[in-house]
């Protein structure tokens, strides 16, 4: 024992316990937001009547089944879809060692863009129907969701093997993920000047990421993924740390930092390519959640990846709230909202980061 | 012994970097790598924490041979200071405990709040506590690097070239801590260096590196001019300075660019302002 003299540090201990604090505050503020959320929208529903609902009080009928068939899976499903692109992010961020790094670096989004147009053209699993709403429909979801999910995959085993092959090489990684987007948008666009109308229209449409595609089914499986990959990688939140500090520092305090690569990688693109696959692209929740938290609560990964997860269902609830709202009585698909309200984060916070 | 290395051979893609590596170390002591650039004092110091796999030979480290012990069990015998450590928005406070990582399970503990408090106060930084370590200038941020290999509690501190980037000041600073710390609590340090005379001053043996192997190991002793001209190939003067050796090459610049090759029976005639040495 080299330092048996120490004190409880409680000027640590009051820094780190203000941290823990703004957590639990996105915690119930997240609680308040699911609330409002359920509450507005084309039939206005008041949050004491929502909550009443939600703790199983029938309040009336109509109330009941708008709450529980509609407005809360779509909800749910924005919290778990934000939860798991923003923890992505975070861990994409630390193992490739790049502050741009985002769930889509690998070109995960593009291949299941890909695999979508795929299943759309070559398949024929879409078509448009001209209803009210005009609503582009795929006529069979579940074949399109799953060959977007077996060309994202292809794409983390590409990525995966290329890391293997340069011995997981940061730099490499992230620039064979530019090369696979490339490859694949040129392969969206290929396929898409062979197509006709609605089978163009269909493959736009899957490409808006729209968190009111899942129902209960489709929810369940995103978080018991997005949960499983949540636990992972706070689980590992000390060895992200580690692997902060230099790669060889992190091999000098016992990590292994190549399996530590490879399999936040696999984590990441998995809990990427099924939020992609059911939901479509949903751009800059995963780069930008993670870069609010840092300039709050610093990179310290215990209290930067549960800040993440709280800041990503946060902003991904909020947008498609009010992305329901925004031109009622149509509603936007919400990756168009975070597609435009990201950029002009981004760039503020990389503003305001220099002049610190 | 705490630390013996026995037979190390460490390829790089065919070549030979390093060959027939023997030697062993106490606790207590402080071993300076020397040798030229390029010569694999990095790799050597490497290899002895397996960040590096040899591809011959058996590193023991406490009594187990290293390939037998778990990556976690190693960085809880031997810490080990790169040269160079990314930084990131995170206090000194949280940088030094992050050298709890091979002791930590799932959380850390009120212990290990405690080393890391004394840690601080032992290498008198506390200044640095709350201060991110992405300001913080070359000579804290080294400090904070030796203190979190510190806190992991190891046997055998291994640093690479822990000095190379620092002002003078911080360069005694530093060392002095580390000498007093190894003194104290019985730690083994290996450390790669450029600056012979700090190596001289602060090191109780030299492992002299040249083509792959070593060309030479021991106290104080082994530092002779003959031996450093052999290893570096440059011709240098040896001599006191107070009581304190001092090493000086024979090149010596006479300050405006030209370079004169002083005359070694000569050494009455040395030029003016460079009286400090007493050729021996």
């Amino acid at each position: 024992m080299h330092f048996a003299d120490g004190e409880l540090p409680q000027d640590y201990l009051g820094y780190t316990y203000r941290k823990v604090l703004l957590i639990l505050g996105g915690v119930v503020a997240l609680f308040f937001l699911l609330i409002i959320s359920i509450s507005v929208g084309a039939v206005s529903i008041p949050p004491y009547e929502v909550f009443m609902t939600l703790i199983g009080q029938n309040v009336t009928d109509k109330w009941d089944r708008i709450i529980w068939n509609i407005r809360l899976p779509q909800a749910l499903t924005a919290i778990a879809a934000g939860a798991g692109l923003s923890v992505a992010g975070v861990a994409m961020q630390s193992i490739l060692r790049n502050p741009l790094a985002s769930p889509f670096t690998l070109g995960i989004s593009n291949a299941g863009a890909f695999g979508a147009a795929v299943a759309v053209i070559i398949f024929g699993t879409g078509r448009m129907t001209s209803t009210t709403a005009g609503a582009v429909v795929i006529n069979n979801p579940y074949l399109t969701t799953i060959v977007a999910f077996a060309f994202c995959m292809l794409a983390t085993i590409a990525i995966l093997g290329i890391a293997k092959i340069k011995a997981s090489s940061p730099e490499v990684v992230v620039l064979a993920g530019v090369a696979l987007s490339s490859l694949f948008t040129a392969g969206v666009m290929f396929l898409q000047y062979f197509a006709d109308d609605t089978q163009l229209a269909a493959v736009v449409h899957w490409t808006f990421g729209d968190v009111g595609r899942a129902g209960w089914s489709e929810f369940s499986l995103m978080a018991v993924i997005t949960i499983a990959a949540c636990i992972y990688f706070i689980a590992n939140r000390w060895n992200y740390n580690a692997m902060d500090a230099g790669d060889e520092t992190a091999r000098g305090l016992g990590v292994n930092v190549e399996r530590l690569r490879n399999a936040g990688m696999v984590v990441a693109a998995l809990v990427t390519s099924v939020l992609v696959s059911f939901l479509g692209v949903i751009g800059f929740v995963g780069l930008v959640c993670p870069h609010m938290v840092r300039r709050v609560i610093g990179d310290e990964q215990r209290y930067l990846i549960p800040g993440s997860i709280v800041m990503g269902a946060l902003l991904l609830l909020a947008s498609d709230t009010v992305a329901r709202l925004i031109v009622a009585p149509y509603v936007l698909p919400v990756a168009i909202l975070t597609a435009f309200m990201g950029a002009p984060i981004f760039i503020y916070l990389l503003l305001r980061g220099y002049h610190r | 012994m705490i630390l013996s290395v026995d037979e190390l051979k460490f390829l790089y893609r065919n070549t030979n970097i390093l060959d027939d590596i023997a030697f062993s170390i106490s606790e207590g002591e402080i071993v300076a790598i020397l040798g030229p650039n390029g010569v694999g004092k990095t790799t050597l110091l490497k290899c002895l924490n397996r960040i590096l796999v040899p591809k011959e030979g058996v590193v023991t480290v406490g009594g187990d041979p290293i390939g037998s012990l778990e990556l976690m069990e190693v960085a809880r015998r031997i810490g080990y200071v790169p040269q160079r450590v990314e930084t990131g928005r995170l206090t000194g406070f949280d940088a030094v405990l992050l050298g709890r990582r091979p002791h930590i399970g799932w959380d850390i503990t009120e212990k290990d709040l405690r080393i890391v408090d004394a840690a601080f106060k032992k290498f008198m930084i506390d200044h640095l506590r709350l201060h991110s370590i992405d300001e913080m200038s070359g000579g804290e941020l080294q400090l904070i690097a030796i203190a979190r290999a510190f806190v992991q509690e190891p046997k055998i501190l291994l640093l690479d070239e822990p000095t190379s980037a620092l002002d003078l000041k911080n360069q005694v600073e530093i060392l002095d801590r580390i000498r007093n710390i190894v003194t104290e609590h019985q730690i083994a340090v290996v450390m790669t260096m450029h600056d012979l005379n700090t190596a001289l001053r602060y090191a109780d043996r030299f492992i002299f590196l040249k083509d792959q192997s070593i060309h030479t190991y021991g106290d104080k002793s082994v530092i002779t001019a003959d031996e450093i001209e052999a290893v570096y190939g440059v011709p240098v003067m040896i001599g006191e300075l107070w009581g304190v050796p001092c090493v000086i090459p024979e090149c010596l610049c006479n300050g405006n660019g030209k370079t004169k090759r002083e005359d070694n029976q000569e050494h009455s005639s040395m030029r003016e302002g460079s009286a400090y040495v007493r050729y021996t």
